[in-house]
């Protein structure tokens, strides 16, 4: 109803900007808000990695690296029409699961947990791969029908967020399994599946967690185990949380100064550079610049959900929505295992955190999320 | 179908926007719990981290004091503290042990010993601390070392200072030595103040004055990473340095001493009556106590420990020995001065004493007797009948309580540990300890110092200095002041002399008289070591190993060499205001006058010839 105009789409070939003042917006195909979110968020992060390397200026020119190829991979993907995604969804999707297939088996070969498939010139992570064709997927089988989808096109979907799941559960790599299915959860939630279902499942999981922890490995029970007593095991399993909280708690509010955070300099935080960068910041930073922080993530994370509900059809929508959810994942992971709130789940702290892989698929997201935003078509006045 | 399609579209558009609503505020209330929990974190428990942060990072590391050194009376250096090279590796900077380890056998002895200390000590030590692989370095080691340094990164000569006691065997009973702290003296001491210290006193001087020579332990504040490594001092409170000792001993009167003995086994032992400080204090054989100082080797301390000489055995504080007849004088003055005998009232010796009623023999060293003896004489001639009687008119309690007051039966107090006190035999005694009644027999054999009776050597020089000083008794010292490197010298410990009762000072002069005739009278027991140069006051003594038990054969074939009698002599000089007062002991050495008064004889030249006053 409030789309009086929605008549009938002009069945124009070429895409028009939406914004053709704008340079970024226009020809580039970049949101410039979502941009500058990205490189300011990716900056701290740059400051904060040359103290969590230990002042190591060649790991900080690799992540510039790595954030220049992944910034690449961003304009590439926003360049790519949502229409263009969507007709590669299914394909995508299904090359996903085969690489993934092969990973296991080449780890049966080679006895022993694998991640990667080894392309010759290059190691390629499949599961990053699905992080983004499940959403790809899943936006596109359900925005097939009409929302919210039916019994049969949920369950159909449901299956579609299983099976690469427990394929990459079973790598075993608990930290993108647990994104890939939120992912897949988030489509679907989006897409309106029915309070009293999503009640239903909640119950069923909780019924089900017994049976998720007899599935679970022995190194992943230890996990939850010393999440819920970290002193249990002080300088075994538990030995992360705790010095991370120490790390954190000694910040205070106002931190205890670039490059003077002692927990990480003097190494008694483990993975400082990585999975407990944040621990390095808030040591550092103290409360307000993870006020900083948290605030960067939170002006990105709105904006995605804003180029998602401004998307002009289901499918980017529901990819758009799915894709910004999933950073929130990451944020809300990483900083609730490093803080405590949550066990040690090995996921980064997104475009913080030092390493590739995941940057590359997070900044292929926002790329998508661009292409969303920038493809939409001129509608008549 | 389109009609349907562009209905749903508003519809799905509305719903897409509902849930995504709820999403957002799913968002802020999960980043407001992070939030929560941030600030439970940073500002509510900051403190609590902020400390533990601070524990994780800061470590105290002790900086052990340089043990105070000791000294002669002269100044010579008894203890010192030297330099020793240790070759040691860093595990963590030496990329292949094994190699590493052949080559540096190549230049540098490292015997299977050293090599098993290396790799023991290599797993309890982190890889970053430097392990000794060699102590003791020669010179010439160090010097084939340092030209191949660069054939070997990780390895490293360390300088550490070590006891070391230059005059070696000759100190060893006196000083003692320090060796690694053991786990009794661990639960003993004060750990913290022991904190990065290695060595503790175990025995003499080094033992007794400990807590002096050891100073306090200083601290260093560190920063250290997660491995334990130094990364930078933030505090330092330099240790205090252990005072310096300077003994009564005389470096060269000890030698001498030493040197007079020969090769025979004994003990020693010369005092200042005016200050009681020991001026020599030898206990033959010594052993070197620097083998105990980097740790003695099982084999050389098995060596020590089972060797018939006993060369461990301070025989000065711990040898206790029958004092035979150089028990006389004091039996003696305890006649005259209980007034049980007058100086000048004679006994008939006709070779043996009878108790009255009783059958027994009691014989004289001398069969034919000694005739007519006074006091005088009795002392001169060491004549056994008349202290036979005269114990027997004193009786053991008189006899025994006046014994006591020069401090025989218990030990004189001296400033080194491990003192034993001997034994003077009473009634009492007798009945606690053997649950028997005194025999009158058992009286007259002590009169001469034989029995039960048992005293140390330093019992004995003790109280030849209180009859030298008129019965000034004062204990025993070994250091004469204790002196700071920075500050001048500590005021001396007063001296504390109990002056014994006197009945008649002309008792103590007549028992002196008797003992200056033992040296000067023409039947004097040490006649031979008469000089003209300084008059000197003694008495000779022998004293039985062993006494045969009634119902053994005595065979002279296996105990002939061990069961030979030691010889005893107790002396002081100059008679007028005396400076020295001496007791030798030599084992086995049979007759005193014979074995020990040449010993005597040589000390006292030595300290009233050479050493002035």
């Amino acid at each position: 109803m409030k789309f009086p105009s929605a008549s009938s789409p002009p069945a124009a070939p070429e895409s028009t900007p939406a914004r053709p003042q704008g340079l970024l917006a226009g020809r580039l195909h970049l949101d410039p808000p979502l941009l500058t979110g990205l490189i300011l968020l990716c900056g701290f992060g740059l400051i904060v990695l040359y103290s969590a390397s230990g002042e190591d200026l060649a790991q900080v020119e690799r992540q510039l690296i790595r954030l220049a190829i992944a910034f690449s991979v961003l304009f590439v993907m926003a360049q790519v029409p949502p229409a263009q995604l969507r007709r590669w969804s299914p394909w995508l999707f299904g090359a996903g699961i085969l690489m993934l297939i092969a990973v296991l088996v080449a780890g049966q070969i080679g006895k022993g947990a694998q991640r990667w498939l080894d392309l010759g010139l290059f190691r390629f992570q499949p599961s990053e791969l699905i992080k983004i064709a499940v959403p790809m997927m899943l936006a596109w089988f359900l925005s097939e029908a009409r929302l919210p989808p039916d019994w049969r096109r949920l369950s159909i979907a449901a299956g579609m967020t299983i099976v690469p799941v427990l394929l990459i559960a079973k790598q075993p790599d608990l930290g993108t399994a647990l994104l890939v299915a939120s992912a897949g959860i988030f489509v679907l939630f989006l897409a309106g599946i029915s309070w009293w279902l999503i009640g239903g499942l909640a119950v069923l999981l909780g019924a089900l967690a017994p049976l998720l922890w007899y599935l679970m490995r022995p190194y992943q029970r230890q996990r939850v185990l010393t999440f819920l007593n970290p002193e249990s095991d002080p300088l075994g399993a538990g030995y992360h949380i705790i010095q991370s909280k120490i790390a954190i708690g000694s910040g205070g509010v106002y931190g205890k100064g670039w490059l003077n955070g002692t927990q990480s300099h003097l190494e008694f935080l483990p993975e400082s550079s990585t999975d407990f960068i944040f621990a390095v910041l808030a040591e550092e930073f103290g409360l307000v610049g993870i006020l900083v922080l948290l605030a960067l993530y939170l002006f990105i994370i709105l904006r995605g959900l804003y180029i998602a509900t401004r998307a002009q059809d289901t499918y980017g929508r529901l990819l758009g929505g799915a894709l910004t959810l999933v950073v929130f994942v990451y944020v809300f992971v990483n900083t609730g295992m490093v803080t405590g709130l949550l066990p040690v789940v090995g996921i980064p702290l997104p475009l913080v955190s030092y390493g590739g892989t995941s940057l590359v698929t997070i900044m292929a997201g926002f790329g998508i999320l661009m292409s969303i935003h920038t493809h939409r078509k001129l509608l008549p006045p | 179908m389109p009609e349907s399609s562009i209905k749903d579209h508003a519809r799905e558009s509305r719903l897409f926007f509902r849930r995504a609503v709820v999403t957002t505020v799913i968002i802020f209330v999960l980043l407001t719990v992070l939030v929560l929990q941030l600030a439970y974190l940073q500002i509510t428990s900051h403190e609590h981290f902020t400390t533990l942060s601070r524990e994780n990072r800061v470590k105290l590391v002790p900086l052990p004091p340089t043990r105070g050194l000791i000294y002669d009376r002269n100044g010579v250096i008894l203890a010192q503290n030297l330099p020793t090279h240790s070759l040691e590796i860093t595990p963590e900077r030496v990329d292949d042990m094994e190699r590493t380890l052949a080559d540096l056998g190549r230049i540098i002895d490292i015997s299977e010993d050293d090599l098993k200390r290396f790799h023991r000590q290599r797993k309890q030590k982190r890889r970053f601390d430097s392990i000794p692989i060699r102590v003791s370095l020669s010179e010439e080691e160090v010097a084939r070392f340092a030209v191949n340094r660069h054939r070997f990164p990780g390895v490293d000569i360390q300088a550490r200072l070590l006891r070391n006691y230059p005059l070696g065997e000759q100190m060893a009973h006196v000083l003692g030595y320090v060796g690694r702290i053991n786990q009794q003296e661990l639960e003993r001491i004060d750990t913290s103040n022991y904190a990065g210290t290695s060595h503790i006193g175990k025995t003499g001087v080094e033992k007794t004055y400990e807590k002096t020579l050891h100073g306090k332990v200083g601290m260093q504040q560190i920063e250290v990473n997660a491995l334990g490594r130094i990364i930078r001092v933030l505090e330092s409170h330099p240790p205090t340095p252990g005072k310096d000792l300077h003994l009564f001993l005389d470096a060269g009167l000890q030698a001498a001493a030493t040197r007079a003995f020969g090769d025979k086994n004994g003990a020693a032992v010369a005092i200042d009556p005016r200050t009681g400080g020991v001026l020599a204090m030898v206990s033959k054989p010594g052993f070197n106590p620097n083998l105990f100082v980097e740790g003695i080797s099982s084999a050389d301390y098995k060596r020590l420990r089972s060797s018939e000489d006993k060369p461990l055995f301070n025989r000065v504080l711990r040898g206790q020995y029958p004092p035979g007849s150089t028990a006389k004088p004091f039996v003696g003055l305890a006649g005259l001065e209980t007034g049980v005998i007058a100086s000048g009232k004679k006994k008939f010796c006709p070779g043996y004493y009878q108790l009255p009623k009783h059958e027994h023999k009691y014989r004289d060293w001398k069969k034919q007797g000694h005739g007519l003896v006074s006091m005088q004489d009795a002392i001169v001639q060491s004549c056994d009948v008349y202290f036979y009687s005269l114990s027997h008119d004193l009786g053991i309690d008189k006899l025994s309580k006046f014994l006591g007051l020069f401090d025989f039966g218990r030990p004189t107090g001296v400033d080194i540990t491990g003192e034993l006190g001997g034994l003077l035999p009473t009634r009492e005694w007798k009945r606690r300890a053997r649950q028997q009644a005194w025999f009158p027999g058992e009286t007259l054999i002590m009169g001469i110092g034989q029995g039960y009776f048992l005293t140390t050597p330093l019992q004995l020089a003790h109280a030849t200095a209180s009859l030298a000083t008129h019965g000034a008794l004062v204990p025993p010292r070994v250091v004469q002041r204790i002196q700071s490197s920075q500050q001048q010298a500590d005021p001396p410990p007063p001296p504390l002399p109990v002056q014994l009762p006197i009945v008649d000072t002309k008792n103590w002069d007549d028992i002196i008289e008797a003992m200056v005739q033992v040296v000067e009278g023409p039947r004097g027991t040490a006649r031979r070591i008469y000089t003209d140069k300084y008059r000197i006051a003694a008495k000779t003594g022998t004293a039985q190993v062993f006494t045969v038990k009634q119902d053994e054969e005595y065979d002279e074939e296996t105990v002939s060499a061990k069961m030979r009698d030691h010889a005893l002599f107790i002396a002081f000089a100059p008679v007028r205001e005396p400076r020295i007062a001496v007791a030798v002991v030599v084992e086995h050495g049979g007759h005193g006058g014979a074995a020990a008064a040449p010993i005597a004889r040589a000390i006292m030249d030595h300290y009233m010839l050479n050493d002035k006053p």
